[in-house]
């Protein structure tokens, strides 16, 4: 239904939509990075496409990727409440070079969205009026949703206290204080 | 009364030690201090409220100020970056005080094993019971609470853990009667299948 949208792009931007795809209604867009900001503004501003909601901004970290295509892939994904229509739009970056352009004056929900990628990912978009950590603390050390950050790997802000403690617990399952009840046989228990 | 003894006959007048005279007063007037912050806050509201009613115990006034409250109950996860909030909290409230870690986040981080979870209240403040649970019925709950007052009467300070309780006398062999009653005529499953 929306290939409209694409078709919009294409004759827009010419040969800076790196490729098209079209599935069960999910239309995507892969541009080159130069057009990002005036893609976003043409999608809000056609009036054949009249984007007027903005849905999410996120990226996929592929590491493997960075050679040919690039690390990052940034997405936004836009709606139509008018023409009932919506598209994804991507662009990708390099490793080296995790800059973009910001869409926060064009899409205001954009400004959060773009927050938690620069805190998640390490995207820096420029001209973005507060660009600061969102979720994790303005301590913190790295980027935690980026493949390369070790998934369990903390960074405490309060120091731990003194003593020995695993996942399980600071002591053995008998230790503990008497409580004057019988256990439960697990064998017996049906409820 | 704990160790308290009579002392006196019938003359109406009995000894115990003040430690033993303090604790069982402090048990059964525990004002506390909710600090929820994920799925459990459902699970504590419900032991708090009138079905459940944990005023019966003497523990039913929420104090919203640390420096009032005599228990802290730590209500869900706790992130790194609350951490400091909730060291705070501890250290504001007056002596004597406890904590209580409610459900399987607060005590150990539960399934959160990643970059912005606390793994267990218990690595920045003491704790005196931990209450399992993913989240803990009110029957836990209200368990851990006797399980604190008992450690109060007594003057422990060792962590506890809730342990599981058995079934009163007579009640697993009746479940068990239900159960085949409700599967009779009905064909076995075997485990293969």
């Amino acid at each position: 239904m929306s290939k409209l949208l694409l078709d919009r792009l294409k004759a827009q931007f010419g040969d800076k939509v790196l490729e098209t795809s079209s599935f069960r209604g999910d239309e995507v867009a892969l541009l080159d990075k130069s057009v990002w900001k005036a893609a976003a503004t043409f999608l809000r501003d056609d009036p054949r496409c009249a984007c007027d909601y903005f849905v999410d901004l996120s990226v996929v970290d592929f590491p493997d990727e960075d050679e040919e295509k690039g690390r990052f892939s940034v997405y936004l994904i836009v709606y139509s409440t008018t023409k009932k229509h919506r598209v994804r739009i991507k662009t990708r970056l390099f490793e080296a070079a995790p800059e973009l352009d910001s869409v926060a004056d064009v899409y205001v929900g954009a400004n959060w969205g773009e927050r938690e990628a620069f805190d998640m990912f390490g995207v820096k978009f420029a001209g973005h009026p507060d660009l600061r950590r969102i979720l994790m603390y303005e301590e913190f050390v790295g980027y935690p949703l980026r493949k390369d950050y070790p998934a369990n790997k903390t960074q405490p802000l309060v120091e731990y206290r003194e003593g020995t403690f695993d996942k399980l617990g600071p002591f053995l399952p008998d230790e503990g204080m008497p409580f004057d009840r019988a256990p439960v046989d697990p064998k017996s228990s049906s409820h | 009364m704990g160790d308290m003894t009579m002392g006196g006959g019938e003359s109406g007048f009995f000894t115990t030690k003040l430690e033993s005279l303090l604790g069982w007063a402090r048990k059964y007037s525990l004002f506390q201090y909710p600090f929820a912050t994920a799925c459990c806050g459902m699970e504590f509201f419900a032991a708090a409220g009138p079905k459940y009613d944990i005023a019966r115990f003497g523990a039913e006034a929420p104090r919203f100020s640390p420096r009032q409250s005599d228990v802290l109950w730590v209500v869900g996860t706790i992130s790194q970056r609350q951490a400091p909030a909730l060291k705070r909290i501890y250290e504001q409230m007056l002596e004597p005080k406890w904590v209580i870690s409610f459900g399987t986040c607060a005590s150990c981080g539960g399934f959160y094993d990643n970059y912005a979870t606390l793994p267990g209240i218990d690595k920045i403040i003491p704790v005196d019971v931990y209450i399992p649970g993913c989240p803990p019925r009110p029957e836990a709950v209200l368990d851990g609470l006797m399980l604190l007052m008992d450690k109060i009467g007594r003057g422990d300070k060792t962590p506890a853990v809730l342990k599981n309780t058995a079934l009163p006398e007579g009640v697993p062999e009746k479940l068990e009667q239900l159960y085949q009653i409700r599967m009779k005529g009905k064909a076995p499953v075997s485990p293969e299948e």
